[in-house]
């Protein structure tokens, strides 16, 4: 924002639309979008595997607790657990191309955006069990025995009553995994070396000025339209969030 | 006075454990078409478990539950077309009141028009119109339990349930209740089974009272005889106070501090025995100042209920409770000596402490 | 007649362990393989040779990765107690005495959620160096930017505590005992949110332990940097580290865990009262 010559100019934010910023930007969006959406149906599915089981049981200390770690966990050594089971040299790989089941013929798909999207949904279901459970844990039992005492059955159950009060934390917890997505940068950076095809990267290069040229200020301008992005996200979600504690706490 | 209708209930001998708990041991009971039965008893005796049982919300082990001549016993909830109205917490959040009531006519696939219709008459039913568009979270408890059991007439069940449905709320809301719901269930005419562990509750609104333990039934009666014709010890014990005094069983009859009163139970076999006595058969004679005697002891507190009054006095080895209208009982303060006598009605014997 | 039918309940009950069972079962494997995959990796042998511990027991013989193991957990401890030290009076005394601000203190602390790390970096950047060229340039003064990324979680978990006492009516019946305001905080409170103050702890921990893009692009060698440098030279003794940070991390959160439950138990009794378990917000 700040020129050579100190003063203010938006020449910066008039790079954005540089076509492979543009490109980066839908990348990123995308790449977001898809394990936002994966992540929390399958974190859905794991989190209400979770909230019906004895909740004082060993079960639930452990999946939680793992969730907890891993929703941390990334950067350099996800990417190297991924290439260690699923890449070219990788057990899971070689055991399935043994038995004429190539994944990798077309292209190594593991070191761009698809392997990175199968990667980031490690750290994405457990952070969606994390943020998803409590508004599962708020649903009471009396709902559904009042349901079935008015001769609704499972299905009448999840359309009109608990479909409908856990919409909002459901859709509040796929916006923070887009955020958290969006927002990722260790792992696409341990993951992809060429390119920077996640925004995230763009910054880290602007400043470091390995690829391509030192920009600081143009560092600046991605970087405010990462804050713009992830900022209206979390607005959106904690707005949500308000919803659902007023009818499941 | 409205014409009696609804269907008749019948439990019979339902079992049902929880590992090696026995919930329900054989309990049978019969519900006549329009009656308000009360079940009574300390928690863990098995009411709640009988009620879900009728309800559907859980399956016994052996048994049956005919409703209206049919056997429903292996009929799912959904289908039992029974009207529940759960202790807390079960109106849907994010429904308002209006929206509660009409869920059970959705599911029966009433149309929007005739569903808020019908939905608005029950509410007005029980006095809650006004509140037709409020949430939950807008409504005292009191209020919510009213919507509730809205829910459950709307959708014209045969048999109507209530799971202690006046214990989460305050006390005096508590006895405004309670009446409406035996005004509503009169009115309306339909079977009912009422689970409390409130005996006040019981006794003011049922036609007969089912006092239960450890799964078992120990006396349906009507409140009057359950009151003072009590079956067992423990029912006498449960339901209202009761004095218990050591004597002695002999003559047919049971000795109490110089006393002979007839004994309820047959056949009792002479020796040591305490006596159960209600505190209305306990009156006071007069001051104690002069005479001496079992029966004579000094006021430890007058607890004042209105027109009775509840009179502790010490007898140096027991204490005892005397109930009396309270103009006599004003006569005879704390601190007073007074004698007391046993009005000879019959009562029960426990032989342990 | 009754006990012909197997009864719907039950039914229904066989039904959902089956899908627990089938959805356990799936994640155990999707998350489970890649950390036996670089067990695994960390356990080869050279050419031929049998399985080895050799990769784990060199991890002491590295001096750069174990001063980054060590700069690492100063950072943690150091970022934690300033966490707890500067949120946990403030909280309360906010709850206590200005409950209008308690939006404000809300907003402040879950503001970092929305600046993505790399971001925090761009402005942080000339800060660092100017940090680096006028006063220190330890990688202790992380701790600072920590602090700020640790906020949002572990300002949820001690709320989540705070919520769950009455901490109004305890502060009130100590203060009429004749406590002074550090004994309420540390005898009556603290002992009594002793599980979200772990969580807290916990949070942070694992959070400063994996921190990998401020650390990298303010060009300071923590333990993440160092495990990726180092992947690039001797990859198994890298991974061995990551799967030990990894056990660790999870070792420490079953244990608060354990703790919680003790003291929910003895809180139950007392007030009836049940919450979600703790550890359940990030």
């Amino acid at each position: 924002m700040v020129d050579a010559n100190g003063s203010l100019t938006l020449v910066n934010f008039g790079h954005l639309s540089r076509e492979y910023i543009v490109k980066t930007t839908i990348n990123t969006f995308s790449i977001s979008a898809v394990t936002a959406i994966i992540g929390a149906v399958f974190g859905a599915l794991l989190a209400y595997a979770i909230s019906v089981g004895n909740p004082k049981g060993l079960l639930r200390r452990i999946t939680l607790s793992a969730s907890g770690v891993l929703a941390q966990f990334g950067g350099v050594t996800l990417a190297f657990a991924f290439i260690a089971t699923i890449g070219p040299a990788g057990f899971v790989y070689l055991w399935f191309a043994q038995h004429h089941a190539d994944f990798y013929a077309n292209s190594i798909w593991l070191f761009e955006l698809p392997g990175l999207a199968l990667v980031y949904l490690y750290f994405q279901v457990p952070l969606m069990v994390l943020v998803f459970l409590p508004a599962l844990d708020g649903i009471k039992p009396q709902w559904r025995e009042a349901t079935e005492s008015l001769g609704g059955g499972t299905w009448h159950y999840w359309r009109y009553v608990a479909g409908p009060l856990l919409a909002p934390a459901f859709l509040g917890a796929t916006l923070l995994l887009f955020a958290n997505s969006f927002s990722a940068y260790a792992t696409a950076n341990a993951l992809i070396n060429q390119g920077q095809p996640v925004l995230a990267q763009q910054i880290g290069g602007a400043l470091s000025g390995e690829v391509g040229t030192f920009e600081p200020g143009f560092a600046k301008a991605i970087a405010v339209e990462m804050v713009v992005i992830v900022t209206l996200v979390t607005v959106a979600y904690s707005l949500l969030q308000r919803r659902t504690t007023r009818w499941l706490q | 006075m409205t014409e009696r209708s609804g269907v008749e209930v019948r439990l019979e001998n339902l079992q049902r454990r929880y590992g090696a708990v026995v919930a329900l041991d054989g309990l049978s009971l019969t519900i006549a078409p329009g009656e308000l039965v009360a079940l009574l008893g300390p928690s863990g005796c098995g009411k709640t478990t009988a009620l879900r049982l009728l309800a559907g919300l859980e399956d016994a082990d052996g048994g049956r539950v005919v409703v209206g001549g049919n056997d429903v016993t292996g009929l799912p909830a959904n289908r039992r077309n029974v009207g529940m109205v759960f202790q807390a917490y079960s109106l849907f959040p994010h429904m308002v009141a209006w929206e509660n009531v009409a869920f059970g006519l959705q599911m029966r696939k009433v149309g929007a028009a005739e569903r808020k219709k019908r939905a608005l008459e029950t509410l007005e039913l029980v006095g809650l119109d006004r509140y037709a568009n409020r949430y939950a979270s807008q409504m005292s408890g009191g209020q919510q339990q009213r919507v509730a059991l809205a829910r459950a007439l709307a959708i014209r069940p045969q048999v109507l349930l209530l799971d202690e449905p006046l214990s989460a709320l305050d006390a005096k809301v508590r006895g405004r209740l309670r009446d409406e719901i035996r005004r509503i269930q009169l009115e309306v005419g339909i079977t009912t089974l009422f689970v409390t562990h409130d005996q006040e509750e019981a006794l003011a609104i049922a036609d007969r009272v089912g006092v239960m333990q450890s799964g078992k039934l120990e006396q349906l009666d009507s409140p009057v005889a359950v009151y003072s014709r009590p079956a067992t010890p423990f029912v006498a014990d449960f339901v209202g106070l009761t004095n218990r005094i050591p004597g002695e069983v002999k003559f047919g009859g049971v000795e109490v501090r110089g006393t002979q009163l007839p004994l309820v139970q047959k056949d009792v076999p002479a020796g040591a025995a305490i006596a159960l006595v209600r505190p209305e058969a306990v009156t006071i004679t007069g001051d104690g100042d002069a005479s001496s005697g079992p029966l004579v002891g000094t006021v430890i507190a007058v607890a004042f209920l209105g027109a009775t009054s509840r009179v502790t006095v010490d007898l140096g080895d027991i204490t005892v409770l005397a109930q009396l209208p309270t103009s006599d009982a004003a006569e005879h303060p704390a601190g007073t000596k007074v004698k007391l006598a046993l009005r000879p009605d019959p009562v029960l014997v426990d032989r342990h402490e | 007649m009754a006990a012909v039918t197997r009864g719907i309940q039950q039914t229904r009950r066989i039904k959902l362990e089956a899908f627990r069972a089938v959805v356990f079962v799936a994640a155990g494997i999707f998350f489970l393989v890649p950390i036996g995959a670089m067990f695994e990796f960390s356990t080869r042998g050279a050419g031929d040779q049998p399985r080895t511990l050799a990769a784990w027991q060199s991890i002491g013989t590295y001096p750069d990765l174990v001063a980054a193991i060590i700069a690492s957990l100063e950072l943690a401890a150091i970022t934690t107690v300033a966490m707890l030290v500067l949120l946990v009076p403030t909280m309360v005394w906010v709850r206590l005495k200005l409950p209008r601000l308690r939006r404000i203190v809300e907003f402040i602390c879950l503001l970092p959620l929305t600046i993505p790390a790399i971001v925090l970096v761009v402005g942080l950047f000339p800060l660092y160096n100017w940090m680096g060229n006028n006063f220190s340039d330890s990688i202790l003064t992380l701790a600072f930017a920590y602090l700020v990324l640790v906020l949002p979680y572990s300002y949820r978990a001690l709320d989540v505590g705070l919520a769950a006492i009455d901490v109004k009516t305890l502060s009130e019946a100590a203060r009429s005992l004749g406590a002074s305001w550090l004994t309420v905080m540390w005898r009556v409170i603290v002992p009594n949110i002793s599980g979200a103050i772990l969580n807290a702890a916990f949070l942070s921990v694992a959070l400063v332990l994996g921190e990998y893009t401020l650390a990298n692009n303010l060009l300071y060698n923590n333990l993440q940097v160092e495990i990726a440098m180092l992947g690039r030279a001797n990859a198994g003794v890298s991974i061995a580290v990551a799967v030990a940070s990894l056990l660790f991390a999870f070792a420490v959160l079953i244990a608060i865990s354990f703790v919680g439950r003790s003291r929910r138990v003895r809180k139950e009794a007392i007030t009836g009262l049940t919450g979600p378990l703790q550890g359940a917000s990030s």
